[in-house]
């Protein structure tokens, strides 16, 4: 098991993985995303207050979790590659970070389109909303450093450091509700309480869970594309990518 | 210590720093991280009197009078204390009475709230108007628990 972990840090090894696994991802994700937002826009009832409005959850709640969870999977990646000077670690890092600005911006976007219709306004600045906005300068600022090197390992290895920096923000964007007084309403799952009683009816979560699962493959499926990328580019002075690039 | 060993100590101590030091701000803070007040943080007296503030509560049952026009009275409780307000102007679909709602005003020489907006603060319950009918949701469901008093820290 862990020689073969080892096995998979090396560049070549993680390409051809990486070539056999990311369909597969990209396969399920379409299918579960699909289900997922059928059931979410026909087979859900509408909400008993907001009507249809409410549908955009089966978008936006996974938009904003992934938002979350890429920048936590980022700043892991930053760590190993600092401490052990992982080059696919490092890839990893720069790989995930336009991934992330993209769903954190479709979160906000999708956020605002639903706030004007219930709440009665597109934007705010409570705990939640300003958080999730310092989450997407985060990403750019890590999009931007990376861009300012010309030798991408050291490059790779600054975002590393800011990545980790920032991750504080991403305990404050979820508890950003819990702790202080905002317009954003709480969670319904991921709470002590949601998490053993969900505060959303069955028929309206099964949908939801559904598509959360292919945002989360589809996720995958991007990562490791675009990982395969950035490994091919760094490498391509090397034996193995220039053979792969002549196949 | 080796010079990995010495690269482990330098990124966990940078991320426990931040984060010491983002506990320490937020917790000196808090006041300014909340974008409403309640009424009980209004009646409690600490506030410049007519400074204009965001308050936040549930519009209390059997309050609200429609006025000439669009103007509008109703009650805003927290659970513990009510503050009567006014307000002239178009309102979100889902303001009603025992919805949560964050107005923007000021109090006046009356002990009137006159708000300028008013937005509908929708809560994390989601379910179909059949359930909603059947678990009563008219009284149960919306609660004063997301409208914590400001200027008093325990109630978080």
């Amino acid at each position: 098991m862990w020689t073969w972990f080892h096995q998979l840090a090396s560049p070549p090894t993680f390409y051809r993985f990486a070539d056999v696994l990311a369909p597969w991802l990209f396969g399920f994700a379409v299918l579960l995303i699909g289900v997922g937002v059928y059931g979410g826009l026909f087979l859900a009832p509408a909400d008993y207050q907001q009507g249809d409005a409410f549908r955009i959850i089966y978008i936006h709640v996974p938009a904003a979790a992934l938002s979350l969870s890429i920048y936590t999977l980022m700043a892991v990646a930053g760590g190993i590659a600092l401490i052990w000077r992982m080059k696919l670690a490092e890839v990893a890092v720069v790989s995930a970070a336009p991934v992330g600005a993209s769903f954190t911006a479709l979160a906000l976007i999708t956020g605002m389109l639903w706030g004007k219709p219930t709440w009665g306004a597109y934007w705010v600045w409570d705990a939640r909303l300003t958080s999730e906005l310092v989450l997407l300068f985060l990403y750019a600022g890590i999009i931007g450093l990376n861009q300012a090197y010309s030798d991408p390992r050291a490059g790779a290895r600054a975002c590393a450091w800011l990545a980790l920096v920032g991750l504080i923000n991403v305990p404050i964007v979820h508890f950003s509700v819990t702790w202080w007084n905002s317009l954003h309403q709480g969670a319904s799952i991921l709470s002590v309480e949601g998490i053993r009683n969900p505060k959303i009816s069955g028929d309206m979560l099964w949908p939801l869970l559904v598509s959360l699962g292919g945002f989360y493959l589809f996720f995958g499926a991007v990562w490791l594309r675009r990982m395969q990328n950035e490994v091919l580019w760094r490498e391509r002075n090397a034996r193995w990518a220039q053979a792969m690039v002549v196949a | 210590m080796t010079k990995r060993q010495k690269r482990m100590v330098a990124v966990g101590a940078l991320v426990l720093g931040v984060g010491l030091a983002a506990a320490l701000g937020f917790t000196a803070f808090r006041k300014n991280m909340m974008y409403f007040y309640t009424p009980s943080d209004l009646l409690a007296g600490k506030l410049a009197a007519g400074a204009a503030l965001q308050l936040g509560g549930l519009v209390e049952k059997g309050s609200l009078k429609r006025g000439e026009g669009l103007a509008i009275e109703f009650v805003m409780s927290d659970c513990h204390n009510a503050v009567p307000v006014h307000y002239e102007g178009v309102l979100p679909d889902l303001f009603r009475e025992g919805q949560g709602v964050i107005a923007t005003g000021h109090m006046d020489a009356q002990n009137v709230f006159v708000a300028s907006t008013i937005l509908a603060k929708h809560d994390e319950n989601y379910m179909p108007p059949n359930v909603a009918k059947a678990v009563g949701e008219v009284d149960g469901k919306h609660s004063c628990a997301p409208f914590k008093s400001v200027t008093t820290a325990s109630s978080s």
